[in-house]
């Protein structure tokens, strides 16, 4: 009986959030909105687990809704290149999700529990969808609705600071002229090759091989819009006041997830479609997204020095990160997507484990987490500031953490390509991020005040810690992360040679 | 489309930026709507005489946009109206200033 359910499992990940979250968004109990959802985030990593079995055995899936034939109908793809987020995906949305409760009971009136999730899940599904889809239409849809459902999440943060309405009407005013770009750029795309399946697009697109001026026209429009989306410097604006005023549980899932999806499908883009074009290309990459992503670097964590509220700091650390990442992938070629991929992974696990543990900090402190609320924390709460320390310590890419495994094949992938003065500059940066977390752990634990210890919340610290943990486990077993990566990489340069 | 970024650009009241965002998804609609013109081009409908007819297919794409467009003038004029029960003021540069007073 199960078996029809497997056999549709690449799209019910996708399609079951979707469906649940119809079903709670109306239902006045505190408690099963949330059991449901986490019962339904099972059931996805079971599915998400079946589609890595499948792809171990045929390597490659394509889902074609309602049976239509690509290029007709809408299709989803599986293969080397997104099952590993898919994987990662599945496991930390449950992992949030877990953590959630606690902190949603606390920062949100808890009538509002059964909407809260519906939207917690809307989101999950259509992150899901972005990561899934095969086709440039139907990208826009699910980036839209990943928008306006973590928008509504952020608004939710009015309960506790009013600010939490600008940040979500500025994150929808700036993402909707992000997408409609986007929209702009599909359109040029159809009119001339009149296919929006990404497959089709390439075999398409490679009549122009000259190059036509609507074209490219349309891919820079493209790719503007997913720049706004995916928070890549200069047009982050939207994203330090959104993740620093929405409620904790809901700044843990986007900073952790929600970028890295688009910025996945932005590298899917470049790499798998627009590699036709290799001029316009190597132009984007070297002439936009690498002085953009240095300067994202610099400039990201030089902001995160100077930031007082620890949510910010790190909102502001994230635009550093986002950089990093575009860095690895402006190098095209495989060190470069690889160690991209690696620092994707590294970086959701890092930012995830910071931002639950800061959440926890701010329920606990009962108000925005500045610098000096933390103050003897390191005592009053030393389990949670124990996996903090980690985290950050990962962050800054100190060894026997994940970070460092980041650090070492970006520095690897940068030697490479001889690119001494970004290896300076990512390691003066890495340096200048000791300084704004040596901040935290000052005030954590080096304060003259001494604390009694304080009782946690075992629901809340497990979550982190499972993260913590991992952080150390993929810091010194590293091969599965690297493993995937390079298989992203693989496939998306076979794609290119083709 | 440019008078659509214009006044969301320019304006300083949040109403105006949603309508703006409004105008300018609508001239983003209509740009795909005329790709979709063909010729002497009929409505896609299948009769017994054989005609040239414009693609359903922007068409349809259109429709999806619209709703998508539709949900996100909703959400910023609901956020418009929560903004202005928060501040009693939807004037961007009046609740700048209220910020700034209480951030001292």
């Amino acid at each position: 009986m199960f078996d029809i359910f497997l056999d549709d499992a690449a799209a019910l990940v996708v399609v079951l959030p979707l469906l649940i979250s119809a079903i709670i968004a109306f239902m006045p109990s505190k408690i099963w909105p949330w059991i449901i959802s986490l019962v339904t985030l099972v059931l996805h990593l079971v599915l998400s687990l079946h589609l890595l079995k499948e792809i171990s055995i045929s390597g490659l899936i394509i889902y074609e809704f309602g049976n239509w034939e690509p290029p007709w109908g809408i299709s989803f793809k599986i293969d080397g290149v997104n099952i590993g987020l898919q994987l990662l995906f599945s496991i930390f949305v449950l992992i949030s999700t877990f953590y959630s409760r606690k902190i949603f009971l606390s920062e949100i009136d808890s009538r509002d529990s059964g909407k809260a999730y519906s939207l917690w899940l809307l989101a999950i599904g259509s992150l899901n969808g972005i990561i899934l889809t095969n086709d440039i239409f139907n990208l826009f849809v699910f980036l839209e609705i990943s928008a306006l459902a973590s928008i509504s999440l952020i608004a939710l943060g009015a309960g506790q600071n009013r600010k939490a309405l600008l940040a979500a009407f500025n994150y929808l005013i700036i993402g909707a002229i992000g997408a409609t770009f986007y929209v702009i750029g599909v359109g040029f795309a159809y009119a001339m090759t009149g296919t929006l399946n990404m497959n089709d697009l390439v075999i398409q697109l490679a009549q122009y091989s000259d190059g036509q001026l609507a074209i490219f026209a349309g891919m820079s429009f493209m790719l503007i819009g997913l720049m706004v989306k995916a928070a890549i410097f200069p047009v982050h604006i939207w994203l330090p006041p959104a993740y620093s005023y929405a409620p904790s549980a809901v700044s843990t899932l986007l900073a952790a997830l929600a970028t890295k999806t688009i910025l996945y499908f932005f590298v899917r883009l470049l790499y798998e479609v627009f590699i036709i074009y290799p001029s316009y290309l190597s132009l984007f990459l070297d002439f936009v997204l690498y002085p953009l992503s240095l300067l994202a670097i610099f400039i990201g964590t030089l902001i995160a020095i100077y930031q007082d509220d620890i949510k910010k700091l790190l909102a502001f650390s994230s635009i550093a990160q986002i950089g990093y990442i575009t860095l690895a992938f402006s190098l095209k070629d495989h060190s470069g997507i690889t160690s991209g991929f690696i620092h994707i992974f590294n970086h959701a696990l890092i930012k995830g484990g910071l931002f639950m543990a800061v959440g926890y900090f701010a329920i606990l402190y009962k108000d925005r987490v500045t610098l000096s609320s933390l103050r003897g924390f390191g005592y009053k709460y030393p389990i949670t500031s124990f996996a903090l320390l980690i985290c950050g310590l990962s962050l800054i890419g100190l060894p026997l953490t994940n970070g460092f495994i980041s650090k070492l094949y970006l520095f690897q992938a940068l030697y490479t390509n001889q690119m001494y003065f970004s290896i300076a500059l990512v390691a003066v940066s890495s340096a200048l991020a000791v300084a704004y977390f040596w901040k935290i752990v000052e005030q954590m634990w080096f304060s003259k005040i001494k604390f009694k210890s304080e009782k946690e919340d075992a629901y809340i610290y497990l979550p982190i810690w499972i993260i913590t943990v991992s952080i150390i486990f993929f810091g010194i077993y590293s091969s599965p992360i690297i493993e995937f990566s390079n298989l992203s990489a693989d496939y998306l340069i076979s794609g290119y040679q083709n | 489309m440019v008078g659509g970024l214009f006044i969301i650009i320019t304006s300083q009241n949040y109403l105006k930026k949603v309508v703006g965002l409004a105008i300018f998804q609508t001239a983003v609609f209509v740009f795909f709507v005329s790709l979709a013109k063909v010729l002497d081009g009929t409505a896609p409908i299948l009769t017994k005489m054989e005609n040239a007819y414009s693609n359903p297919l922007p068409h349809v794409l259109i429709l999806t946009a619209i709703v998508v467009g539709v949900a996100t003038s909703a959400l910023g004029l609901a956020l418009v109206l929560q903004i202005y029960r928060n501040y009693e003021t939807i004037e961007e540069k009046e609740i700048q200033s209220l910020e700034l007073k209480s951030d001292k």
